[in-house]
């Protein structure tokens, strides 16, 4: 009946049951507030209806009243933004193994690289019960990647990787929609995010692999020429990238970052903003020479290295199929 | 003294004492000037609402087939510009504030008279420069003007709307200094702070924020005039800027801009439920210090509108507990302005309908703000329909709830004519029932997930987007009446009496429409705000006069 008039989103993720859980508390929450002063307004509104010769009786204020009334909802709202605030972390928090999505985001189109290797657009497959974390940037202008049913969204930037992840529970197809408005077709913008068990979703990975994009990666790394300075026996004129994702770097100007994403990606196209101690600042920019989907790639191959020899893909993709290009669907 | 006569002829008073369009267009008489408004916001109010209607008709359907989807684009940005920098911002302020505020504190005029006629030129100027914009070909950025979209990808008149915008800050800001003045300097002997009505204080507390927080959008609207047409780089990444930057600087302003809307409002409110209780009101000190708090609290909460943009984790945190202290300053009038009708006498005028509208609905719109402050929930509603109903749940359910019904409250002090009573209350009650229509279900399509500014959706979001339409068709109505009968009474209504309330108030006290300078001799002011009890029990002391 509620085919076409649903008034709960669908619940498809570990988030979902989270996020809902705060908004049923907040209803009741707001719904009790509503009450309270509906019914006093209701209330007032009728007894105190105006009378011929009976005069209102003058009352200037109450100071414990006041305090009541400022103390007792800072508590309640305490209570709603410590329980926000632990639902956000988790929502900003992707797991450490999770499968990696490199997503590009531009006017009006979303291109999903699967680090296993499916390149898709405008869809997502991904299996239930796993845990999947996607790296995201923007071409152009800011997208934003939301999933109604995941209950989870976050802002696509141009210029840098923002990160979101979910956990999804039940398999089906639900919508996927820009959020952050994007020009003409903003509302063109969609897609489609497919759950599918697990065994369904190896058989989808296998069909028409084109192989884990770290490989992809290794391949523009050696035609880029990279290999000549970032060597892996630590003689090169630019440092090692082995074991390096994820570690503290220290830097020639003092500070300390973390080998992220977005620092990889940086050091692409502004080597000379993060220099790490002890090399010199002579590695030229790639920034117009790399497309944001080999960009993609080559933090992927990075990873890969940091990762030690036994590279981290998925067992059933060791035998990559010959590669194939365009939108994958099953 | 002629006042004391009942003279079958027409008293002067500030609207007969000259005529032709001279004597408007280069008046300084404070009363004038907020007429000037009162007509122009009127103007941009229904050009707003027109975009509206197109919005509101474009969706109910989902396919896209009304208008096109740049126009679409155009029509939701020109909406949220007009309506909130033509019209809400001047609103209460410009017209209520301005008319009000010199008579209530017993003064002949604002502190700076010939400034006041300057700001009203400004907003003209930027009112026409917006609307030589939109006829050109319109603006599609958004109300929002996001970078790099506004920077670097939209090839519409980015640049226009923005200078319009950046001239009509000034209008804003020159009002908000005089009305600072004028409170410090103009206040008639006997008129201490604590005396002051409300809607002093909560213009007061508007006018801090437009002085500081209007400077800030000000310079941002010149540096996305800067990297557009000379490409220096400050948000484009492209250019080595950052997009989040320009987020920061717009919300940093456009966060306290809500409240520039929603307190005056707010103080039109604390006059009127005193009045129709015929009480004091409960708890004076606690609802004018919240006015301030919230003016400054609201400083501090901006990045609560980038929780998915980037920013960290902990940023994120610190402002979601701010964005809660601004809530409960909030609450606390609300549960003030409850408290005052407790044993009151209570009537139910006009002026009285629109503030319950006003309590129903803002109540509803700040306690859904809870909803948008906690952390996990904004990440799946925000850039939804949910913060469409949040946001005019606050801005039209209580900033203009509160507008028409001061409107209402003191029409007969500014025309001198009393509007049909019936009319007005079944206004405001079509008002009511068509904005709940409107903008409840915009709730619930928020939570199912459907993104702003779309201009098709997928089919199952439908029937609450025709409930929304159906809403919007019924709240139009609600807003012509007004306009309608306030027009018609100005001919055929009643002439009302100077205080046709039996009101509390300076304003109260002189004639109605009043004289160029207010009052005969100046006031002196010796009892408390909202004396209901002297006024009911006949002990109220007329004002006492110099000399």
């Amino acid at each position: 009946m509620f085919d076409n008039f649903p008034l709960w989103p669908a619940r498809a993720s570990t988030a979902a049951g989270n996020v809902d859980a705060l908004y049923i508390f907040l209803l009741i929450v707001s719904g009790m507030m509503t009450l309270l002063i509906f019914a006093a307004l209701v209330i007032f509104a009728a007894r105190y209806r105006h009378r011929k010769g009976v005069l209102a009786e003058q009352i200037e204020g109450s100071i414990p009243l006041e305090i009541t009334w400022s103390i007792i909802p800072l508590g309640v709202f305490m209570v709603i933004f410590a329980w926000g605030a632990v639902v956000y972390f988790k929502e900003r928090t992707p797991p450490r193994d999770a499968s990696e999505v490199y997503v590009v985001a531009k006017q009006w189109m979303w291109k999903l690289q699967h680090a296993e290797g499916q390149r898709e657009i405008n869809s997502l497959h991904i299996p239930v019960g796993r845990d999947v974390k996607l790296i995201m940037t923007s071409q152009d202008v800011i997208h934003s990647f939301f999933v109604p049913a995941f209950r989870q969204k976050q802002d696509v930037l141009p210029g840098r990787y923002t990160v979101t992840w979910f956990h999804p529970t039940k398999a089906g197809t639900y919508h996927l929609f820009c959020a952050e408005y994007c020009g003409t077709q903003h509302s063109g913008m969609i897609g489609d995010i497919v759950v599918l068990e697990p065994a369904q979703y190896e058989a989808w990975m296998n069909g028409g692999n084109t192989g884990p994009l770290s490989a992809t990666g290794e391949k523009i790394f050696a035609e880029l020429g990279c290999a000549t300075c970032h060597r892996a026996d630590t003689q090169g004129r630019g440092p090692t990238l082995q074991g390096m994702f994820g570690r503290p770097v220290q830097l020639q100007d003092g500070r300390t970052v973390t080998a992220d994403e977005n620092y990889i990606r940086e050091s692409i196209l502004d080597p000379g903003s993060k220099v790490v101690s002890g090399f010199k600042p002579v590695m030229p920019t790639f920034q117009g020479l790399v497309s944001e989907e080999q960009l993609s790639a080559l933090v992927a191959y990075v990873k890969s290295m940091g990762e030690g020899p036994a590279m981290k893909t998925n067992t059933a993709l060791a035998q990559p199929t010959a590669p194939t290009k365009g939108n994958q669907v099953q | 003294m002629a006042t004391a006569l009942a003279a079958p002829v027409e008293r002067e008073n500030y609207l007969n004492k000259e005529y032709g369009v001279a004597s408007w267009l280069l008046t300084t008489d404070h009363k004038r000037i907020a007429l000037l408004y009162l007509i122009s916001i009127t103007f941009f109010f229904f050009i707003g609402g027109f975009f509206a209607l197109l919005i509101r008709l474009e969706l109910l359907t989902p396919a896209g087939d009304l208008v096109q989807a740049d126009t679409y684009n155009k029509l939701f940005t020109m909406h949220g510009q007009v309506m909130v920098f033509f019209f809400l911002i001047p609103s209460i302020p410009a017209v209520l504030g301005n008319f009000l505020i010199p008579i209530m504190i017993g003064a002949k005029d604002l502190a700076f008279p010939r400034i006041n006629l300057l700001s009203w030129y400004l907003y003209i100027i930027a009112g026409i420069m917006m609307l030589h914009c939109m006829l050109t070909g319109g603006v599609d950025t958004g109300w929002t003007f996001y970078t790099p979209f506004s920077t670097a990808f939209s090839n519409t008149k980015v640049i226009e709307a923005g200078l319009a915008i950046f001239v009509s800050g000034f209008s804003s800001i020159l009002t908000g200094l005089n009305f600072v003045v004028t409170v410090h300097r103009m206040r008639a002997p006997g008129m201490t702070w604590s005396r002051l009505p409300l809607f002093v204080w909560s213009h007061y507390a508007t006018s801090i924020i437009q002085i500081l927080g209007t400077p800030v959008i000000a310079i941002t609207l010149v540096l996305v005039v800067a990297e557009r047409a000379l490409h220096l780089g400050i948000f484009d990444p492209k250019l080595g800027g950052d997009p989040l930057l320009f987020q920061h600087l717009f919300w940093f302003y456009s966060h306290p801009a809500v409240y520039i809307m929603i307190l005056p409002s707010m103080g039109v409110i604390s006059e009127i439920i005193p009045c129709f209780s015929r009480k004091r009101i409960f708890g004076y000190h606690f609802v004018a210090l919240s006015s301030l708090a919230i003016a400054v609290f609201g400083f501090l909460v901006w990045a609560h509108h980038m929780f998915v943009a980037g920013i960290s984790v902990y940023a994120a945190l610190i402002f979601s507990l701010l964005s809660y202290s601004v809530a409960v300053p909030s609450a606390v009038k609300v549960f003030n302005w409850t408290a005052t009708m407790y044993k009151g006498s209570i009537h139910y005028d006009a002026p009285m309908l629109y503030a319950y509208g006003f309590l129903g609905l803002f109540t509803m719109g700040g306690l859904t703000g809870l909803f948008l402050a906690a952390l996990g929930i904004d990440v799946h509603v925000t850039d939804t329909y949910f913060v469409i109903a949040h946001f005019h749940y606050i801005m039209v359910g209580g900033a203009v709830m509160g507008y028409l019904g001061g409107l209402h409250f003191w029409w007969p002090k500014i025309s001198g004519k009393l509007y049909p009573e019936g009319w007005a209350r079944l206004a405001a009650l079509i008002v009511f029932i068509g904005f709940n229509l409107t903008f409840f279900p915009q709730f619930i399509l928020g939570y199912l997930g459907m993104p702003r500014r779309y201009f098709q959706y997928p089919g199952e979001f439908q029937v609450l987007n025709v409930l929304s339409t159906a809403g919007a068709t019924v709240l139009g109505v609600g807003y012509l009446l007004p306009m309608i009968y306030f027009l018609w009474s100005m001919r055929y209504g009643k002439p009302a009496p100077d205080n046709p309330w039996k009101a509390a108030g300076l304003e109260w006290q002189t004639q109605s429409p009043p004289t160029t300078f207010n009052f005969e001799q100046e006031p002196v002011v010796t009892w408390e705000a909202y004396n209901y009890d002297e006024i009911d029990t006949g002990h109220k002391e007329e004002a006492h006069v110099v000399g």
